[in-house]
């Protein structure tokens, strides 16, 4: 890893701009899922935009160029992809979402149609009965004391509520953990995890276009409430099976990252799980703090629609730019002692689910997941203890465990 | 300089110093004012900087948007119909002095 500054190259598709920094650093590579934490101060303190070599891509790591370019959605576009791929050259993966991979005022409708789905309004709908399986989750963990707390908690747990909460058939379901992590990969480079993963969609991409349909969709359920806005008017009839996808393919792994970042850190910090535990009020808040400490969402890409300065320098047209978002959520220019995990710490602002017009849209639902789960563990448990060998599982764009052994204690 | 006067729910009155260039919430977060969560930055999508507007200053505020409409009615404290979301809320100088109430709860 090395971080020198090229004055010997003009701007090019090739190389790094004049003055740019330039980079070899892989945001894609084992090294980087393994630890970004180190390679991420690299990146902010080489200056406010690198240049990544090995992907001719730029970067932006810090918190207030990150903040800056996500609330510039018209410069630095969402239609040409928010993945690597530019969609101006070449093909989607699969059809274009017309939500996250779409501008205004094309973005605008079909957002507030998310937005009102997953309104707060709705999430009071769900809240008792995501309270009451979390509950359950919790003493059905302590009856059994040792478990893997990815698959038996941070999965099990978003897998008995958001399939239901969205109205899907029981048939399929395990489809589900598979088509998102494919929808993550993809957004990475052509290495080996992106295209292992498309490999072997096919029958993951059947079952969630089917499931998107009307007919497959139990009444009541997220999955519904879309297609009843194609009867009011506000999308077409085509439309609401690809916003009913989009709910499907970041609606389950995003609050299983984040749900397993909490729990990864109240088992690695006990001093901060005995704070949860005097006051259970800070579950949400607790939850909040471990989507900005892990970021479970760690990279998205925008490309600039027309040529523009950013932090001094000139980035020409139809540049892609990866936002660093777990980094800007540690960059000591915005958070004080960034690298602690404070259940306490005032975290609005964190970019943990972005910001701007694309900030995730199903915020209020992860938020809710989280709460509800950590309350009950704050209500029921009384120590988390770490007992085996904790397995780092990588993704070109979430970060989260493959494995996290635990043994609990009961209140 | 624009003030603007918090009331807490205990009654207890606090008043912080705001810029002109900023909304209601952003200066209550950075005065770290207990009372005003902003869970989602000011995006306007989560309804958790929500307060009562003083009846005298309710007319002189920007217009509610949809967006923020559709946000009150979840809101965690009851909406009356003198809420607003303090994200929504851009400080001017004929804003000085500016009184809101917080609600009891924000989630």
């Amino acid at each position: 890893m090395s971080a020198t500054s090229r004055t010997d190259h003009v701007a090019s598709a090739q190389g790094a701009p004049a003055g740019v920094p330039s980079l070899d650093v892989d945001p894609f590579s084992a090294e980087f899922f393994e630890d970004p934490h180190p390679i991420h101060q690299v990146l902010r303190e080489a200056g406010p935009l690198v240049w990544l070599d090995k992907w001719g891509v730029y970067g932006v790591a810090r918190y207030a160029e990150v903040h800056a370019v996500l609330n510039d959605p018209l410069t630095f576009c969402s239609s040409r992809g928010v993945g690597l791929s530019d969609f101006a050259k070449e093909k989607p993966w699969r059809p274009q979402s017309i939500i996250l991979e779409a501008d205004p005022p094309a973005h605008t409708r079909t957002r507030a149609v998310l937005a009102q789905v997953l309104s707060p309004t709705a999430m009071k709908g769900v809240r008792e009965h995501f309270t009451a399986m979390a509950a359950a989750k919790v003493d059905e963990l302590l009856a059994r004391r040792s478990f893997d707390a990815v698959a038996d908690l941070a999965e099990a747990y978003p897998l008995s509520v958001f399939p239901d909460a969205m109205g899907l058939k029981q048939e399929g379901r395990e489809n589900l953990l598979p088509y998102a992590s494919l929808v993550f990969n993809a957004f990475g480079p052509p290495n080996q995890l992106r295209q292992e993963a498309i490999e072997r969609s096919a029958p993951h991409q059947a079952y969630v276009a089917a499931q998107c349909q009307r007919e497959n969709l139990a009444p009541g359920g997220f999955g519904a409430c879309i297609h009843a806005r194609a009867d009011a008017g506000d999308i077409t009839a085509d439309e609401a099976p690809l916003l009913v996808r989009s709910l499907l393919s970041a609606g389950l792994d995003t609050t299983v990252n984040g749900i397993g970042a909490a729990i990864y850190c109240l088992a690695r910090f006990p001093d901060q799980l005995a704070r949860l535990r005097g006051d259970p009020t800070l579950a949400r808040n607790a939850f909040e703090e471990a989507i900005r400490y892990e970021s479970p969402v760690q990279t998205f890409f925008r490309t600039t629609t027309r040529e523009v300065e950013l932090a001094g320098h000139r980035i020409g047209e139809g540049e892609k730019v990866l936002m660093f978002l777990g980094a800007a959520n540690r960059d000591p220019r915005r958070w004080e002692n960034p690298d602690s995990y404070d259940v306490t710490r005032r975290t609005s602002g964190h970019v943990g689910f972005g910001s701007g017009i694309h900030m995730c849209v199903g915020q209020l639902l992860a938020r809710v997941e989280g709460e509800v789960m950590l309350a009950a563990i704050a209500r029921k448990v009384a120590a988390i203890e770490i007992t085996g060998p904790v397995k780092r599982r990588y993704n070109n764009t979430l970060r989260g465990l493959e494995s996290l052994p635990i043994t609990i204690s009961p209140a | 300089m624009p003030s603007i006067i918090f009331i807490h729910p205990d009654g207890r009155r606090q008043q912080i110093e705001a810029s002109v260039d900023e909304s209601a919430m952003q200066a209550a977060t950075r005065h770290d004012l207990s009372g005003i969560l902003a869970e989602c930055g000011g995006n306007a999508m989560c309804a958790t900087c929500h307060v009562y507007v003083d009846e005298g200053w309710l007319a002189r505020l920007p217009t509610m948007g949809g967006d923020e409409d559709a946000l009150l009615d979840g809101a965690a404290a009851e909406r009356q119909a003198n809420s607003r979301l303090s994200c929504q809320i851009r400080l001017a100088a004929d804003l000085d002095g500016l009184v809101l109430s917080l609600p009891d709860r924000q989630t």
